[in-house]
């Protein structure tokens, strides 16, 4: 259950994709997430698959380990699916009972479910070739450009990097208080709804308490150490963009033309125009 | 309780880059009633080995023989009822205690085994005072109120009031001063001469281990390096030090004096042995 969570998790390959500089693939990723949004046909769809399938294949990660961030997602993914498959009023194509199923809301719901999972896909992309540093490192860079954000872009940054750095500390806590409670007796694989609910107790008080230690631990850590916050910070390793930062810019450049071209397109691919 | 661990292997990650290799083709059996030290080096599989014990792991290949039933054969449902009978003590046990009360705390094993409400009560008194508490005094106490040491009592005791014929300890006194460390063991050493149960204890002490068991198992990069009484391991000090450990002190200063005394022996590791043993040799 916990092995599903790939989100904010880093898998190191080498890859090209892994050596781009993180303002790159932080910019890279916001223009394709703007521009999901602005594709109104198949064509487009099956453009950006042709995109991301190239760009997974240049990071060698596998291809099921990427999928399996979707997996959590299928509950939301599901509901938005039928949600506007029998809530969009147009021409009936065919009736479940007394629910219609129309062409405007099977092409609306399709093009969701795509661009929640293209979504999905694209940004756990970034985070997988991105390690937590040069991810952090990138978000303060490229918050400076946010007005009033801008103030605080090293704070937050900082926080947005402890908070990835222990998602998988306080998973691995999770598991070991859930061991800790079985070898104890516990029960967590049967029951109804209540009774595990209430199981739940003995893991999540202890997960709490530890998670409040770690936090007073790392805020005395960091302040042994002399931490301020971003004022007069240096850097030891400064970020630069290198030759082939430029041809990510020249490939964005193009998905975005070419993406947006694809809305231009006016011949029928499933739905009609 | 006879536990044989048969061909083990466990794999973590398997099919990642983080793909890690814990333990390779563990074969041993750990015989009823006798009390058996894990030692090895930080990462070289003692805390996976216990894991499988009692089914929190579920090995890559290989099992684990318990009583002469393979545990990971059955129904998850047997799993659960085996860990009423393996009892499994974690490092650093408080951080597992979730309780408004050290009482509440220490029923809940018990509790969960579906106990009557008398059996219950009778257990958790016995295990309170079996750790060194005063139950009058800590019951109604909230256990994160209590000391650090305090806490591990109160952990140990929660497992202890399940009165499992197999104990297992990680690393149980781990970060405690020496009379809390001293006093924990020399209870859980009179418990098992009492009980007569079966008792694992992983510890990176050597003395501690040469003081208590009877059996060592040492561990290196998920292999068995030697499963043999503390007599014959502690001889063999250039390979425990080769795998990044020791031999007790007095072990060592043992072998110093036999530089001066070629009678002495060598296969001592408690001071109370070299007291005896230097007497004999100077009292001739």
């Amino acid at each position: 259950m916990l092995k599903d969570v790939t989100i904010g998790q880093y898998y190191p390959t080498g890859s090209i994709i892994h050596k781009l500089d993180p303002r790159t693939k932080i910019l890279f990723t916001t223009a394709f997430v703007v521009i999901l949004f602005f594709i109104n046909n198949l064509w487009g769809y099956l453009a950006v698959f042709g995109l991301l399938a190239i760009i997974i294949l240049m990071s060698k990660i596998p291809v099921g380990y990427i999928l399996r961030g979707i997996k959590g997602l299928v509950l939301i993914i599901l509901l938005t699916v039928i949600l506007n498959l029998f809530m969009t009023p147009g021409t009936i194509i065919a009736s479940i009972g007394p629910f219609n199923i129309t062409m405007e809301g099977a092409k609306i719901a399709t093009f969701m479910a795509l661009r929640l999972i293209f979504l999905v896909i694209g940004t756990s992309v970034m985070t997988l070739t991105t390690s937590p540093i040069d991810l952090t490192d990138g978000m303060e860079w490229s918050m400076r450009f946010i007005p009033f954000v801008r103030r605080f872009a090293h704070e937050l940054a900082m926080m947005m990097s402890i908070a990835l750095r222990f998602i998988p500390t306080l998973m691995e806590e999770t598991d070991r208080i859930m061991k800790a409670q079985k070898a104890r007796g516990a029960n967590f694989e049967t029951g109804n709804i209540i009774s595990r609910a209430k199981n739940l107790i003995p893991i999540l008080v202890p997960l709490f308490i530890s998670a409040f230690r770690r936090a007073d631990e790392l805020a005395t850590a960091m302040e042994a150490r002399c931490y301020r916050g971003g004022e007069n910070r240096t850097r030891m390793k400064q970020l630069v963009f290198a030759g082939r930062d430029v041809a990510a810019f020249v490939v964005m450049f193009v998905m975005v033309v070419g993406l947006l071209a694809t809305t231009m397109i006016n011949i029928p691919l499933l739905f009609p125009v | 309780m006879s536990v044989e661990i048969k061909k083990l292997t466990h794999i973590y990650s398997q099919g990642t880059p983080f793909e890690f290799q814990a333990l390779k083709d563990i074969d041993i059996t750990i015989e009823d009633g006798s009390f058996v030290g894990i030692i090895g080096h930080t990462g070289s599989g003692k805390s996976t080995l216990i894991q499988h014990l009692n089914g929190l792991l579920v090995p890559t290949s290989g099992t684990v023989v318990v009583d002469g039933l393979d545990i990971f054969a059955g129904k998850k449902s047997d799993l659960i009822q085996l860990r009423h009978r393996i009892g499994l003590v974690f490092q650093y046990p408080e951080h597992q205690l979730f309780e408004e009360t050290v009482y509440k705390d220490v029923a809940f094993g018990p509790k969960n085994q579906g106990l009557s409400a008398a059996e219950v009560d009778q257990r958790v008194r016995k295990s309170i005072k079996m750790v060194g508490l005063d139950y009058d005094e800590v019951k109604d106490k909230s256990p994160f109120e209590l000391s650090g040491g305090q806490m591990r009592r109160v952990a140990i005791a929660g497992v202890l009031a399940m009165e499992p014929s197999v104990l297992i300890l990680d690393e149980p006194t781990a970060g405690l001063d020496p009379r809390g460390r001293d006093e924990i063991l020399a209870q859980i050493k009179t418990m098992h001469q009492k009980n007569k149960n079966t008792v694992i204890l992983v510890s990176h002490s050597m003395e501690d281990i040469g003081k208590l068991v009877e059996k060592i198992l040492v561990m290196n990069e998920g292999e068995i390096v030697y499963y043999d009484t503390p007599n014959r391991v502690f001889t063999e000090i250039e390979t425990l030090e080769k795998i990044g450990l020791a031999v007790p002190e007095v072990t060592y200063l043992m072998g110093k004096l036999k530089k001066k005394f070629p009678e002495i022996r060598e296969d001592i590791f408690t001071v109370e042995a070299a007291k005896n043993e230097i007497l004999r040799v100077i009292r001739g």
